[in-house]
């Protein structure tokens, strides 16, 4: 792994920020890592990072993904029989970060504890990555990734869900840094027709509670409900949609390339002026 | 060893291991349920009604049995807590008697449950029919298949069962499924988990229903011999049972505590479930506890013939009383237990489960260590009809 200094690796807090500044929303992008293949995943992201993809989300596939949907649980297999390994992983957010883009890893738990948790912050760190989103890792819980994460510099992204208390809402802001993701509907990953109508309110619920920025993701599939969430969140999460585009093409080039298309049009969306 | 913690710490720990390791949109949901759980506890009228429920319904106390030509076979007194002769026919509707009265105490019109062998989702079926719930259970395709009976009863009382075909298609796909539908539907929804796992406060609180089985157990080897038994043995998938079995004893000093897992075709040959003998500390479905999982901590497929024990992880309090070693663990292979289902049959008249069968393997095993003048209690957690075609094509006495 080349050593990628500290000084080398964007934050996620950083592009939110200058997305802001430009008045528009950041866009975050998803896929798992092997996916369809090492290279078809890394070329896929690529050409989203270059459409327009601001925030980077690389998928740690996992054999239990209890927050996934159809699509993703049927990526994160195809990983697995290809024999994605953790190293994998962090071999494709040191592809990715050399573009500059923020990347984060999105990780259910055991991954990282059977790493080592401390290992892998550093491992994360020297890569170029800026930091995890973790789905089932509440704060409570999360005592040896935060202090890693404090050591490593490295941005810790909590989920908020609309069943999230206000004091729950607090608590787990106060762990997050970066930014923090808001779960918009009640329920596991995957493109949804409309989006939710109860995310505003947990946006303006997170809102008072933190000045960071905030994330909205399941659901999101195209331009218009990109702009729509881009008008009350600074960041506009999707997932399964780029996936989508992966499974559904013919070869991997031409899923790299429906992967950019369909970041173009998302970075088109973030940028609508309402 | 006393001081044995019984209660999990305030994070739902037993040492380190339990917790709770879900997405936080389940949080608000598993506070509510611990409130409502913790109150229960103390609520006279829910204790009340509970027991009424165990007794009236479920037929509680189940029996006692001294199982005389069992024990001359395998030369110890056993003696067997027949859990197999409740209504349903397993230790499982204790369980889930107790979750269904917390379910419509706390305003939920639907449950959901995982089920492996399917006696869970069966029992869940019971009391969603008996309570007027709506009902869904999530069962490995391949259980579907190899314990149909169970699919057509659970589909008799008016539940819906989904064949889950993701992953290695049995008992833990069934229960990220049901975990998905939770993270959905939690609104309206209680997730009767079956076992001794998952987020706090389920391993405490499954235990707690399932406990009667060893209060009742104590008091009846008192009534029958004035002694505790030597060893207390029950088989362990995700722990139901045996926690059930095991918790009354657990300050008992003089009683050894012995859980035998699923060893499939053997430990050595990397094809069984028998989490504890041959796994690891990692998380799995919400809490840290023992794993099968690789080094990158993918959780292995396991493998038994028993589709109740074929899980890759196991409760947590398990995890502790194996690391401070107040309970024994150890695995039997299928071979073993289809041995030892088929010396109750032809011994006592009685057909296990094949889960079962594991525990009375176990037995027999601790038998030829404590000797003839033993006395050794075995948790009966499940009767075998279920099971008929697995056994009928094991020992080959199906009509072709």
């Amino acid at each position: 792994m080349n050593a990628a200094t500290a000084r080398d690796v964007t934050s996620s807090g950083e592009v939110y920020r200058t997305a802001r500044a430009e008045g528009r929303a950041a866009l975050v992008g998803y896929l798992p890592a092997g996916f369809p293949s090492y290279d078809g995943c890394v070329a896929a992201l690529l050409a989203m990072v270059a459409a327009g993809v601001d925030v980077v989300e690389i998928g740690l596939p996992y054999s239990d993904p209890v927050l996934d949907g159809p699509t993703i649980q049927v990526a994160a297999e195809q990983a697995l029989r290809n024999g994605t390994r953790t190293v994998d992983v962090l071999r494709t957010v040191e592809a990715v970060a050399r573009t500059g883009a923020a990347v984060l890893v999105m990780t259910y738990w055991n991954p990282v504890l059977q790493f080592g948790v401390e290992r892998f912050a550093t491992a994360l760190r020297d890569a170029g990555g800026c930091g995890l989103i973790t789905p089932d890792l509440i704060p409570d819980e999360a005592a040896d990734w935060l202090s890693a994460a404090e050591s490593a510099d490295l941005d810790r992204v909590f989920l908020v869900a609309p069943s999230s208390s206000d004091e729950r809402i607090r608590q787990t802001t106060a762990e997050c840094r970066g930014w923090v993701y808001a779960a918009s509907t009640m329920g596991v990953t995957g493109a949804r027709a409309q989006t939710s109508a109860i995310a505003p309110a947990l946006v303006e619920r997170v809102r008072s509670a933190t000045d960071l920025p905030v994330g909205v993701g399941l659901g999101v599939s195209n331009g218009s409900q990109a702009a729509e969430i881009a008008s009350y969140a600074d960041g506009v999460i999707v997932g399964s949609a780029f996936v989508r585009q992966v499974l559904e093409a013919d070869s991997e080039n031409a899923g790299a390339a429906a992967a950019g298309r369909l970041a173009a049009e998302l970075a088109e969306g973030v940028r609508r002026q309402h | 060893m006393t001081g044995a913690p019984t209660r999990p710490d305030a994070a739902g720990r037993f040492g380190p291991y339990g917790g709770r390791y879900v997405p936080e949109a389940l949080i608000a949901a598993l506070d509510e349920l611990t409130a409502a759980y913790e109150k229960a506890m103390t609520d006279d009228a829910f204790q009340a009604e509970f027991h009424r429920l165990l007794r009236d319904y479920a037929g509680r106390p189940s029996m006692l049995y001294d199982a005389e030509r069992f024990s001359e076979a395998v030369g110890a007194r056993v003696l067997l807590k027949r859990e197999d002769l409740n209504h349903t026919g397993a230790h499982k509707i204790n369980n889930v008697i107790g979750q269904a009265l917390l379910a419509r105490r706390m305003g939920k019109t639907r449950v959901i449950a995982e089920t492996g062998a399917g006696q869970h989702g069966v029992a869940t079926a019971t009391a969603a029919a008996l309570f007027g719930l709506e009902c869904l259970v999530y069962m490995g395709e391949v259980d579907t298949e190899r314990q149909s009976l169970n699919v057509a009863r659970m589909r008799l009382l008016g539940a819906s069962v989904v064949p889950v075909t993701s992953g290695s298609r049995t008992l833990k796909d069934a229960m990220n499924e049901a975990f998905r539908d939770w993270v959905t539907n939690v609104d309206t929804t209680h997730y009767v988990i079956g076992s001794v796992g998952g987020p706090h406060p389920f391993p405490a609180m499954v235990r707690d229903f399932a406990s009667v089985i060893g209060t009742e157990a104590r008091a009846q080897c008192l009534e029958l011999m004035q002694r505790l038994p030597d060893a207390v043995v029950a088989c362990v998938g995700g722990g139901s049972n045996a926690m059930g079995i095991f918790h009354a004893f657990v300050p008992d000093e003089s009683v050894a505590l012995h859980g035998f897992e699923a060893g499939g075709d053997g430990i050595e040959t990397g094809r069984h479930a028998a989490t504890l003998t041959g796994g690891s500390p990692g998380v799995l479905h919400g809490a840290r506890s023992y794993v099968l999982q690789d080094e990158d901590g993918q959780t292995k497929e396991s493998h038994s013939i028993s589709a109740g024990l074929d899980y890759p992880g196991v409760g947590p309090e398990h995890a502790w009383l194996h690391d401070i070693g107040r309970a024994t663990y150890a695995s039997v292979t299928d071979a073993e237990a289809m041995e030892a289902f088929r010396l109750l049959c032809r011994t006592e008249g009685i057909i296990p489960a094949i889960e079962t069968a594991h525990a009375l393997a176990g037995a027999q095993r601790v038998a030829s260590q404590l000797g003839p003048d033993s006395v050794i209690l075995v948790n009966l957690s499940g009767r075998g009809d279920k099971d008929v075609a697995t056994a009928g094509r094991w020992f080959g006495v199906l009509d072709q």
